[in-house]
Order: C-alpha cells, then structure tokens, then sequence
C-alpha cells in the first residue's frame, strides 16, 4: 500500500510539473508538441516489455501490446522531428 | 536471487534518468528554438528505457524482437510517408495505438492470478482510459480524414453515445466486483462484456463531435493516453511510466485548455453539448447583397497595398494551397508590401494546424501572428485575405449577443480597410452560423479554389 501512495505522489507531482513546463507553449508549437507528447505516451512499450505470457492469450496479448506502442513511439518521433525540421526562421 | 535484485535497481536507477530526460525534453520541446534538440532528448530517454527493460524480460524474445522490429517498420513508413495536411488523423492514428497498448497491458494483467482489490480496479481503470483513448482515437482518425461521415443526429450514432453513458456504471461495477462477488458470487464473463463495452463507449464519445472541435478532442485523447500510460506504471509499479505518462497528460490538458478557450467554450460543452442549432433563429436577418471580385480586379488592389493580413482556415488545408499561398506573400513583399498572417488557435482541424502548413510551405514562423497581436491595429492593414477560414473570423463573435459563437475571440479582419474572402460557395461555417463578414461594404468574394484563385493571382503578378 505504501508504494502505491508513494508512486500516486510522484503521479501528482509529475502532472503539475508538465502543467508548469508547458504553460506558455507558442502556439507555433503546437502540433509539434502534441506529436511529440503523443510519441513519449509510447512509454507504454516499457509496460509491454514487463508483461508475463503465461497463456496463449497473454503472449498474443503482449505481442500486439509490444506492436502498437512501437508504432507509437517510431511513428510520432520520425514524424516529430520531420516537422520539426520544417520550422525555420528566414 | 540476488542478481535479479542487482537487475531491478540498475532498472530503477535508469529510470529516474531517463525520466530526467523526459521532462528536459518536453521543457524544451515548448520553446522554438530548443523544439529540435526536445525531441531527440525525449527519443534517447525513451530509449534508455527500453533497452534497461529488456534486462528483465519474462516474455519470449521472439515476441519482444517481432513486435518492435514490425512495430518499427510500420510506425517509420507512416511518418515518412505521410502528407503534411494529413498530420491530424496520424496524430489521431497514434494516439490511439498508444491508448491501445495500455489496454492489451492491463487486460493481460487481468489475468494474474493474485490480484488485490486495488491492483484489480488499477486494471479497470488502465482498460477503461485506454480503450476510450483507442476506439475514440479511430473514430477521430475516420472524422479527420473524411472517411467516416456519421455524426451527430443519427440513430446509429445515438445508440452509441447510450454505450458511453452505459459504461460508466459499468466501470464502477468491474471495480466494486471483487467486494460484491463475494456475495453475489457474478460468473466471470462479465469481463469480456467490459472489455467490449469499453471500446463501444469510445467510439460514442466522439462520434457526436463535429469536425471544427476536433482541435479540443485530439488534444484531449492525446491526454487521455499519458494517463492511461501512467496508471498502467502503477499497476506495474513502473515509476518511468507514471512520470513520462503524467507529462503527456498534462501537455494534453493545456493544449485542450488552450483550444477551448479560444473558442470561449467550456470543455464539457464542446464534448457533450455541440453547437445548439439556435442558429437558424438568428440566421435569415442578413440583409445588403455579396459582392464578388475577379482575381485580376483582386491583384490590382493587392498591387496598390501596403499591408496585407493572410488569414487562413480549414479551406486552405482542403485546397493543399499554401505553397501557393507563400508564394503571394513573397511576390507581395518583393511588391513591397508589408506581409503577416494571422493565426487563430483554433483554425484547421488541430493545434497549431495552419502553422504546420505555413512551416511546410517555407513560410518564415516569425511573420505568423495569433488574433491578440494583429486585432489592435487591424484597422491599419489595407487587404485581408480570408483563405477558407469562417467562423474564426465571423463578426457576430463580437456584434452580436444572440449568436451562438458570440464571445469566442476572433480575428477582426472586418475592421481592415478591405477584406478578400476566398470560399468556394456561400456554405456556412463548421457552427451553422451566418457569416455576416459576407455582406459587409468592405468585403469582396472571391468564389472558386482557394488555390486556383490565389494561382491566378499570382500569374497577374508575374506578368
């Protein structure tokens, strides 16, 4: 019980810290910086990576797991750094 | 014995760096000029993570090396090859897959045999945000890229959004089951209703919303999948998943913020209200007749102008006409003349939407302004360009109390001394709402193609 109160701490913590980091993003940025977010929320790969595949089942369900968060993390940092890229200031 | 604890604090040691990195990089990912370097620091700190997690796998490395070298394949070629104007939906494509994964996560987890009261409703909760996150996302996909036509009003999507408000006492029976199947002792199928019920519920949630507020829902379905990540990283005790899912999270939250405001909406209204068809009271009151201009009449006066105001909308995204867009600005300033554009959060189909275009088309990102810093001298700009914007620039936001949209800031171009509407036809905007910027004295229409129009102007110029 205790790590899960600990864990919800920096939960909490990790949310005001993005609220305050991004408050006063230019509005330029904001496809790039939803695409990116959008990239890091792939993190769930990491979760993927922990998974058991006891059964049939769990191992499929590890496997598409393990699938579509990498989509999501490949896809949105190529596509970031590809607008990224077009950004230019003449 | 011991070694496997080695394992897990080097993982826990990496993990704090690597979160580190994340929230460096989403820091940096806020401002322009460090947006690039963000990004790759967000790439290394996700892959730190990744090759620290492999130390400690449980599953098959074939299905590990599969998933990730497919996943890779496929993930790389969409961002390659995708268009510019189609960054919407692949965003919404993403976010989902995302959403997705954190699904299948806790719905493998389901299957853990000792489960605790609390670690049981974690799942619930992972399942039930990450399955919204998924179906609603595709939804969203389908709405961006016009595939999917259905929206508010009909039946089919009626009997969806019943399945939304279905799952949420749903949701709440899954979590209280542990305590109430002790007494009631309910077979165990009821998961796999859940689970489907689930992504029935996601697909009502968005299918009723139109395509001008997709800006909020994709902001908001961005932050639904960094919360479903960081509660599957409590149910797996997994402290990078929580701090990297709680970053996104709250990076949605504010662009959603941030988009609602712009249209001076509450977010429960634009996700569960729509625009009120109240709009047909107040439509049939416009009065005086639209005035229509050639685009040789239109470059004769954009010629003689020292200012110009472009002010795009969804229409230039749908003509793909920005290249030619950026292309008049050059010819105009060479012409010189003084070029800006302005920006309206909530212009296009996404956050920063016109801005990924101009960028796209080579358009200088300094010469891109937002309504608060070209509205106070408006009325000193010659010509406003209007390319397939409406409801950002309708001047019923500022004169009229009854309209539906009245309130929303808007960019004023109907104060600049002459403005150019570029529209294929006399349609109404997303909201339903007369544009009464139409029939203003100083309005000229500009029917056909935004980028046929803007091609021949350009030509005029040339010659």
């Amino acid at each position: 019980m205790e790590t899960y109160i600990l864990l919800g701490f920096v939960l909490l913590l990790s949310i005001f810290l993005g609220l305050e980091l991004i408050a006063k993003v230019p509005s330029t940025l904001h496809t790039p910086l939803m695409s990116g977010a959008n990239a890091i929320s792939g993190i769930a790969l990491v979760g993927a990576l922990m998974l058991t595949a006891g059964s049939h089942l769990q191992g499929w369900l590890a496997f598409l797991a393990i699938l579509f968060a990498s989509i999501n993390v490949f896809g949105g940092y190529l596509v970031t750094n590809r607008m990224l890229s077009m950004f230019k200031k003449k | 014995m011991e070694s496997f604890i080695e394992i897990q604090t080097i993982q826990n040691i990496v993990y704090i760096g690597s979160s580190v990195l994340f929230i460096l990089g989403i820091k940096m990912l806020g401002k322009e000029a460090t947006a690039v370097k963000g990004n790759y620091f967000s790439a290394l700190a996700m892959f730190a993570a990744v090759a620290i997690t492999c130390l400690g796998l449980e599953i098959d490395l074939k299905i590990v090396i599969g998933g990730v070298v497919l996943g890779a394949l496929i993930g790389s070629f969409i961002a390659v090859k995708v268009k510019m104007t189609a960054i919407p939906e692949m965003v919404a494509l993403f976010n989902g897959f995302g959403g997705f994964a954190t699904f299948l996560i806790a719905w493998s987890q389901f299957y853990k045999l000792d489960n605790s009261g609390l670690e049981n409703t974690l799942i619930m909760l992972t399942i039930y945000i990450g399955g919204i996150t998924f179906s609603g996302s595709l939804i969203a996909y389908g709405k961006l890229s016009e595939k999917l036509k259905l929206g508010k009003g009909s039946w089919i999507t009626n009997i969806l959004i019943s399945f939304f408000y279905l799952s949420m006492p749903a949701l709440i029976f899954v979590i209280a089951e542990p305590a109430l199947g002790q007494i009631l002792s309910i077979p165990p199928a009821y998961f796999s209703i859940f689970l489907a019920l689930t992504l029935i519920a996601g697909i009502g949630f968005v299918m009723p919303i139109g395509g001008g507020d997709m800006p909020v829902v994709i902001s908001l379905l961005n932050s639904l999948s960094g919360i479903a990540a960081a509660f599957a990283g409590l149910l797996l005790l997994n402290n990078v998943l929580i701090v990297a899912g709680s970053l996104v999270g709250a990076s949605g939250l504010i662009l959603t913020m941030i988009m609602a405001k712009a249209m001076n909406r509450s977010i429960g209204n634009i996700l569960f209200v729509g625009y009120a068809s109240a709009s047909s009271s107040v439509a049939g009151k416009q009065e005086g007749e639209v005035k229509p201009i050639s685009a040789q009449d239109a470059y004769l006066i954009l010629e003689n102008a020292s200012s110009v105001l472009i002010v795009p909308g969804y229409g230039m995204a749908v003509a793909q006409a920005q290249h030619v867009v950026r292309e008049m600005g050059e010819l105009l300033e060479e012409n010189g003349t003084e070029v800006k554009y302005g920006i309206h959060p909530v212009a296009g189909r996404m956050p920063g939407h016109m801005n990924v275009l101009l960028a796209e088309a080579n358009v200088s990102y300094d010469l891109l302004a937002e309504p608060g810093d070209v509205n106070p001298s408006i009325d000193s700009i010659d010509v406003a360009i209007v390319i397939g914007a409406n409801d950002v620039v309708n001047p019923s936001a500022t004169e009229e109390p009854g309209s539906p949209i009245y309130g929303m800031p808007i960019i004023e171009v109907h104060n600049a001394k002459t403005v150019f509407v570029l529209k294929r036809s006399m349609s109404s905007g997303f909201a339903g709402v007369e544009n009464p910027l139409f029939f203003k004295e100083n309005t000229r229409m500009l029917f056909g193609d935004a980028k046929e129009s803007i091609g021949q102007v350009v030509a005029e110029f040339k010659d």
